[in-house]
């Protein structure tokens, strides 16, 4: 960590100089330059935390800054050092267990750690040295190295891009591990570079490192013999980004430019920082209160001491002396010691153990996630996992789901569903044949049977086929001759066939974008086939199987801002044509209007339904639009400062007066009930947001689609587009949008129902908020502070009362941001993310609990989360019924510990006010030691691994219970308090019945007197007997090993006792009970008041029990009655009944 | 840490935590058991005031008839006092209260008389008494050698160090060492009858029987194994300091002497309250025809040893009846009757509210809501 953050304040000083020099494969220019060689980090990553060296220590310290080993630390030196009524090893054993067991578990995980890190660092990776390839260890990689990268494997550092084995200067890579797009992208090499890399000499000026994965500007001067240096500008399409693969290449070479700690990969990633539940965080805020119980004890006891030592002959009678030591003691040092003896007479309180089971329960407990058959995917043919089990119960308290779209709420597989031209629908029949009946039936302006006429028919299926980015994928055995195999194995498939044969389908296409190739494919379903671009040449199979060739002139590129692309071809014929597609409303106000209303029905149409659509526009142009618009293109392109904006410019320019062609409807599937698992997460009063980095059609049909966005929710936009429609400051056009949205949103919004399940009745109005990553940034890091604060409040606000927020254009960075800020906002509500790529870990680990979709995209997103699915549909159960559970489980766990020690300590306390506030410890020290080792243990740990208070099923099928232990329900403060009396309740019944009791010691039929450790012994066994009877009270789900361990600890503990009083033990310095049990049970009157105390402590509690269900809700009681009349009637295994 | 962020693709190595148990078997299909998919067969009781109702009556029921005979029980026990510390100046015993010494030879006597009005027909206790005496104060409780008093020749010769301050005394280990047993209750109560026509009759008190079981015969021990010369076997030994005679002296009976002389058990078995009672003789009836303790009066001879007037506390000799639950305690009485009671009456409540909302439960008014 403070290696990392080294480098950001010393990138954070480079960041003045703005740029950095690098000097490719380390050559001095011809030009007469101070040559300072200048300092970048190696390429070395380091994740680990601890060295051989340092871990004792670290770890240590580590762990004793939690607050309860350092307590339990405290109790324990303060018992070895005074002279204190317990023994040291009863709070020492226990630490060293567990202080020892996590710091091997710690141990183990780094050094998996120091494995992972010294296999990414010390690959070997081949480097061009002095015109010869060595190989190196990726870590000693120096900016400016030149590196040669073969097919497949993952670039070592972040790479411009020199050479490529492919003819045409471009390699494909895919960032399924970065941003979890796993489609094939292409980058481009430097143009006029030489091919041989030994002579070359230039120098590369680029800005200093930073985060973003998208954002990439630089220079290279490329120096020849004695020229003026050629300067080539370079964009993201030159950099090859660490972690990034090969693809379908078979080599490159590239010069590092930023390396280790510093490449794009290495700045997105944060720190996995330890999670803590919010559970834990009650449980060290009870900690601390118990403390303050446990510290004023030990006060008053002493203060007590002290006044009623003063009172003459109490301190020292002649029948009890002390010895010459205590008599030397200076007095203020004795209160000293006084105090600490106390507390740890008290420390009890505070049980070690109560660690131990928490631990254990979560670990323990972890696996029924990983046994639960319902999480088995026979696809992948694996189940859920679990990474870390600290977090278990935090399941059962997401309140936000933040929710990633590719690959997690979609499939990530898109399908070209229809397309419509001049207004004639094309449907795809294969496809869905019953949808087909449905449209005839449909729309007045669907005329199935007619079609447009076949200029423009072609003309649009042309378009599908030049308008992209899509290459076709050789295989590698074909890599070096392409060209003719290509067009051979094309030709022999039967073009016209509506149905793909599956083998062509294998061979697919490449592209940036899986729509894309949807298109491209669909196209080929009516007749056009993409055969594949070559040295600027497009060629494309038309009907008549004849080959078209049109030359490529530019690529206007897809950028989300214009949300459309453009291709300038020209044709055989000389004709230079535009050909564009893009979003509905990005093109229509740029074609001629008469077109667009018969166009616009389909769109609508289509995009209610959940598809992607397009709409496809061409354009002619003239020579001189042309000439014009290549001098505008060239010139942006080379552009240092704002090249950005030239470009955009000159896009906008071209595209304009275009003619509409049609439009096109791709399906990207969702998973498998996506729709109902967002329904029940909704219904239990979680928040889903979708963060994507995909465009905002795209990602807003999948909202629609899967049921987060309804016909009817009215959505509030900020995005760029609407940022910039004002055509004022964005800044200024942002306060006013948020102002809106917000009185729309928060202020004339009737006040949402608290954990309600969605307010779908009609008249209120559902908003859904729309997002994306530029204004994003607007909004967290406006130019002034109390801006950015307002607009932050604003938004958070606005998001709030969304039922559904989307998000997009988001980079891996940005959604860790979104989630940190609702992470920190008011009420700090509890997050989730779920993600399936590696553009999902920075936000996984961000959240609370972070799920992984073991999904497609590599294993980044699995390895980095708490828990790991197959699929989203499992979300449900793993919230619903695992996560409630397991919320119930422990927070009863954490109560009951709390309680059970409370009313075991406080006789204890009581009892200092009859012997002279001598810190006598009531209870014998085995007493205090088993008693929450094993007499009482064992219940509880079995209660909260098997308790389910509503059954499973139940939970699953009634989402709006999840709602019921939302915002750290069983946790309260007020809970807390009800305990805690009822510990104290218990105490005094316990101590005062004794006491009563014992006003008369002789309780045997001979007359016989009991003494101290016989009152101990019955207090002790009333203690054991009540605090497990309260657990079975509690118990609503008594499998056999609830029956065993209840009625077993019972008896372990008689047995226990006869066994401990039964013998003279050797190395006991004292026999203190010996036979004190049997002569207890041999008395009739220690029977009966037992028996009497336990009932009179669980009298309250088995009324407030009965008491109770009348007052509960009445649907909940209802519903408990109906569950458990059908759980009779039809005694399923899932619930049943024992008789 | 980033860790894992940086390894290769295919991820076989998976740092994971605690569940990675799991994870070893990733391409197993879960094991369709009942206990592994949480469907074991369970009872889920549900407490509802049908099942609650009758619980509370038959406690009632139950604990009412208890309650009436422990107090009942409680109330025949015939219990008779005497405070005989001496600090009232018209007390018998004040002069032996005000002129105590240890050094002194000669032991103090007083005799209280007194006159028992109900005759006590079966076995008398009796017991002696001290109030606020700490018997259970820290550093009195550990200041002994159980090992010591078992007998163990060893700890005889080196006094375990809890027994500090009374562990050595002149150079010698202290028999039995210790604070407890150092400050063994030394007074000694003899019971006459004054017959109405005169005379007096010392009434036989037994000295056995008076402590467990279990500790005179296995947990205290006197050294030297079952060597009849005590004497000898506290060899090098010294009393314990405030006591007049040494252990083996205690009795003159050998199986009442040394450690195992009952006085001293009892003794050794602290008490759990500052005011307490400890068993001293027993009065057995003789003859089931003559009450144990005829109607009458009675001399208490003391031979007033113990001193309590420096801690402000005070001296009692106590006679009681026994029965079956022990000596006389009203609590355990009063206490069954009143929770039997409560419940009782929580079950009458109970089943008013219970009545009154079945009745609303069943109104259909309600359940549109």
């Amino acid at each position: 960590m403070l290696r990392r953050s080294l480098n950001r304040l010393l990138g954070g000083d480079e960041r003045r100089v703005d740029n950095r020099t690098i000097y490719i494969g380390h050559q001095s220019f011809p030009v007469n330059e101070a040559f300072i060689p200048p300092k970048f980090c190696d390429n070395r990553i380091v994740s680990s935390k601890y060295t051989v060296w340092n871990f004792l220590p670290k770890n240590l310290f580590e762990q004793f800054r939690r607050i309860a080993n350092f307590y339990f630390l405290i109790i324990f030196l303060v018992q070895v050092i005074v002279d204190t009524p317990t023994s040291p090893v009863t709070s020492g054993l226990p630490l060293f267990f567990v202080i020892t067991v996590t710091a091997i578990k710690q141990g183990y995980e780094d050094w998996l750690r120091h494995k992972a890190d010294r296999e990414v660092n010390k690959s070997t990776v081949k480097v061009l040295e002095n015109g010869e390839e060595t190989s190196k260890e990726s870590e000693k990689i120096k900016v400016g190295d030149i590196v040669e990268v073969t097919e497949n494997d993952t670039f070592p550092c972040d790479l411009i891009l020199l050479q490529s084995s492919r003819d045409d200067g471009t390699c494909f890579v895919t960032t399924a591990s970065l941003d979890g797009e796993s489609n094939h992208k292409t980058h481009y090499t430097v143009p006029d570079i030489e091919r041989d890399l030994q002579s070359l000499s230039a120098t590369i000026e680029c800005e200093q490192p930073q985060p973003d994965l998208y954002k990439f500007n630089g220079r290279m001067h490329i120096y020849k013999n004695d020229q003026e240096p050629t300067v080539r500008s370079l964009g993201p399409e030159n950099l090859l980004l660490k972690g990034a693969t090969l693809k379908n290449t078979q080599k490159i070479c590239g010069v590092a430019v930023y390396t280790g700690m510093e490449t794009k990969m290495a700045l997105n990633y944060q720190g996995k920082s330890q999670k803590r539940s919010v559970v834990e965080k009650s449980i060290n805020a009870f900690l601390l209160v118990y403390l303050c119980i446990l510290v004023s004890k030990a006060l008053v006891c002493t203060t007590l001491k002290y006044v009623w030592q003063n009172k003459p002959g109490q301190d020292e009678p002649w029948y009890n002396e002390k010895t010459q030591k205590e008599k030397d003691t200076n007095l203020y040092l004795k209160m000293f010691t006084d105090f600490l003896s106390f507390m740890v007479l008290f420390n009890f309180i505070i049980p070690v153990s109560m660690y131990v089971t928490v631990e254990m329960q979560k670990f323990l407990g972890s696996f029924f996630i990983t046994w639960d058959k319902d999480f088995f995917d026979p696809e992948i043919q694996e189940g859920a996992l679990v990474n870390t089990s600290d977090l278990n119960e935090e399941l059962g308290q997401v309140e936000y789901i933040f929710t990633d779209k590719t690959g997690t709420l979609t499939q990530n597989n898109m399908e070209f569903i229809e397309c419509c031209i001049d207004g004639f629908q094309y449907k795809h029949r294969g496809a869905c044949s019953e949808l087909d009946g449905f449209c005839v039936t449909d729309g007045p302006v669907n005329k199935l049977q007619q079609k447009a006429g076949r200029e423009r028919e072609e003309l649009f299926l042309r378009a599908l086929c030049l308008c992209h980015t899509v290459q076709v994928k050789e295989s590698t055995e074909q890599a070096r001759s392409q060209g003719e195999d290509c067009i051979d194995q094309v030709d022999g498939l039967p073009v016209e066939d509506e149905a793909l044969q599956p083998p062509q389908e294998e061979r697919g296409f490449i592209a940036s974008s899986p729509d894309e190739i949807a298109l491209v494919k669909g196209a080929m379903r009516y007749g056009f086939t993409f055969l594949g671009l070559e040295s600027k040449t497009m060629k494309i199979l038309n009907r008549n199987k004849d080959v078209e060739m049109y030359e490529l002139l530019h690529v206007l590129n897809f950028d989300p801002v214009r949300r459309r692309m453009s291709v300038i071809v020209r044709s055989r014929s000389g004709d230079t044509l535009l050909f564009c597609k893009g979003a509905d409303s990005s093109i229509f106000p740029r074609v001629r209007q008469e077109e667009v209303e018969r166009i616009r029905m389909h769109v609508e149409r289509n995009a209610t339904d959940g598809y992607r659509t397009l709409c496809v526009a061409y354009k002619h142009l003239s020579e001189e639009e042309y000439a014009q618009a290549d001098e505008g293109l060239r010139e942006a392109r080379l552009a240092l400062q704002d090249r950005e904006e030239k470009l955009m410019a000159v896009y906008n320019q071209v595209e304009t007066g275009m003619n509409l062609l049609g439009a096109t409807a791709v399906e990207d599937r969702l998973q498998e009930e996506a729709a109902e698992t967002m329904e029940a997460l909704q219904g239990a009063g979680m928040k889903v947001w979708v963060l994507t980095g995909d465009k905002m059609e795209t990602a807003k049909s999948t909202c629609y689609a899967c049921g987060l966005f309804q016909k009817r929710t009215e959505l509030l936009e900020l995005t760029v587009r609407t940022l910039e429609d004002g055509g004022r400051k964005r800044e200024d056009r942002l306060h006013e949008l948020l102002s809106e949205y917000h009185k729309k949103a928060v202020q004339d919004a009737p006040p949402v129902k608290a954990g309600g399940s969605r307010g779908r009745f009609f008249g209120k109005q559902d908003y859904g908020f729309i997002i994306d990553g530029p204004s994003l940034s607007i909004v967290l890091s406006s130019s002034s502070e109390s801006n950015s604060n307002l607009y932050k409040n604003l938004f958070l606000q606005i998001c709030q009362n969304c039922t559904a927020v989307l998000c997009c254009r988001m980079a891996p960075l940005q959604k860790a941001q979104i989630v940190k800020m609702v992470k920190n906002c008011k009420g700090s509500p509890i997050t989730l993310s779920i993600g399936d790529g590696a553009n999902d870990v920075s936000m996984i680990l961000e959240a609370h609990v972070g799920i992984g979709i073991k999904g497609k995209e590599g294993r980044q997103a699995v390895r980095n989360s708490d828990y790991a699915i197959p699929k989203l549909k499992h979300l449900k159960k793993l919230l619903l019924a695992h996560g409630h559970l397991y919320y119930v489980r422990i927070a009863h766990l954490v109560q009951y510990f709390f309680y059970k020690n409370l009313c075991f300590i406080l006789p204890q306390f009581l009892y200092q006010f009859f012997c002279g506030y001598s810190q006598q410890p009531l209870y014998d020290a085995a007493y205090l030691t088993m008693y929450n080792i094993c007499f009482t243990s064992m219940p509880i740990l079995a209660y909260s691994l098997f308790e389910q208070h509503i059954c499973i099923e139940f939970l699953l099928k009634n989402a709006n219970l999840y709602s019921e232990v939302a915002k750290n329900a069983m946790l309260r403060w007020e809970l807390f308090l009800y305990w805690t009396l009822l510990g104290v309740f218990h105490g005094l019944v316990f101590f005062f019945g004794v006491r009563f009791l014992f006003g008369n010691p002789a309780l045997q039929d001979n007359g016989q007197v009991f003494g101290n450790w016989s009152y101990g012994t019955i207090v002790f066994t009333v203690l054991v007997f009540t605090v497990t009877l309260k657990l079975a009270l509690d118990t609503r789900h008594w499998t056999w090993i609830n029956h065993f361990v209840i009625w077993g600890s019972l008896a372990f503990y008689v047995f226990f006792s006869f066994f401990w009083g039964g013998i003279i033990w050797p190395f006991q310095k004292h026999q203190r009970l010996y036979f004190v049990f049997a002569n207890m049970l041999s008395s009739v009157s220690a029977w009966l008041v037992i028996i009497l105390l336990i009932l009179l402590s669980l009298l309250p509690e088995i009324l407030l029990v009965v008491l109770r269900k009348p007052r509960g809700p009445y649907a909940r009681k209802l519903s408990e009655d109906d569950l458990l009349q059908s759980s009779r009637l039809q005694p399923s295994h899932h619930c049943p009944i024992s008789t | 840490m980033m860790a894992s962020s940086y390894k290769d693709e295919d991820g076989h190595i998976s740092v994971s935590g605690t569940g990675a148990g799991a994870g070893s078997l990733p391409s197993k299909k879960p094991e369709n058991t009942a206990f592994k998919q949480q469907r074991l067969p369970a009872w889920q009781p549900v407490l509802t005031a049908g099942t609650v109702l009758p619980a509370f009556f038959i406690i009632g029921l139950i604990f009412i008839p208890i309650g009436i005979g422990l107090y009942v029980t409680s109330n025949n026990i015939k219990e008779f006092e005497i405070d005989y510390t001496g600090l009232d100046p018209s007390s018998p015993c004040f002069n032996c209260s005000q002129n105590f010494s240890w050094n002194s030879t000669k032991p103090c006597t007083c005799s209280i008389p007194f006159y028992l009005e109900q005759p006590y027909e079966s076995n008398v206790f009796m017991y002696y008494g001290l109030s606020n005496f700490y018997q259970n104060h820290r550093r009195y409780v550990k200041s002994r050698d159980d090992s010591q008093l078992n007998g163990n020749e060893e700890s005889l010769r080196k006094p375990s160090k809890e027994c500090e301050p009374y562990a050595r005394h002149d150079n010698r280990p202290i028999a039995p060492c210790g604070a407890i047993a150092n400050s063994m209750f030394n007074d000694t109560l003899e019971l006459f009858y004054s017959d109405p026509n005169g005379t007096k009759t010392q009434i036989p008190l037994t000295a056995t029987g008076i402590a467990w079981w279990t500790d005179k015969h296995v947990k205290f021990r006197n050294p030297g194994g079952n060597n009849d010369n005590l004497t000898a076997a506290f060899q090098g030994t010294t009393k314990p300091i405030n006591w007049r005679r040494p252990a083996y002296e205690l009795d003159s009976d050998p199986e009442n002497n040394g450690f195992i002389n009952e006085d001293f058990i009892v003794w050794m078995r602290t008490a759990a309250l500052p005011t307490f009672r400890k068993l001293y003789r027993i009065i057995q009836r003789r003859n089931t025809m003559v009450p144990t303790l005829p109607r009458g009066n009675y001399t208490l001879e003391v031979v007033y040893n113990y001193p309590v007037r420096s801690f402000d506390g005070r001296k009692r000799m106590i006679f009681s009846t026994i029965s079956w639950m022990g000596g006389k305690n009203p609590f355990l009485g009063i206490a069954y009757i009143t929770v039997g009671s409560v419940c009782f009456l929580l079950g009458v409540i109970l089943l008013f509210i219970h009545h009154k909302y079945d009745n609303r439960n069943n109104n259909p008014d309600i359940s549109s809501n």
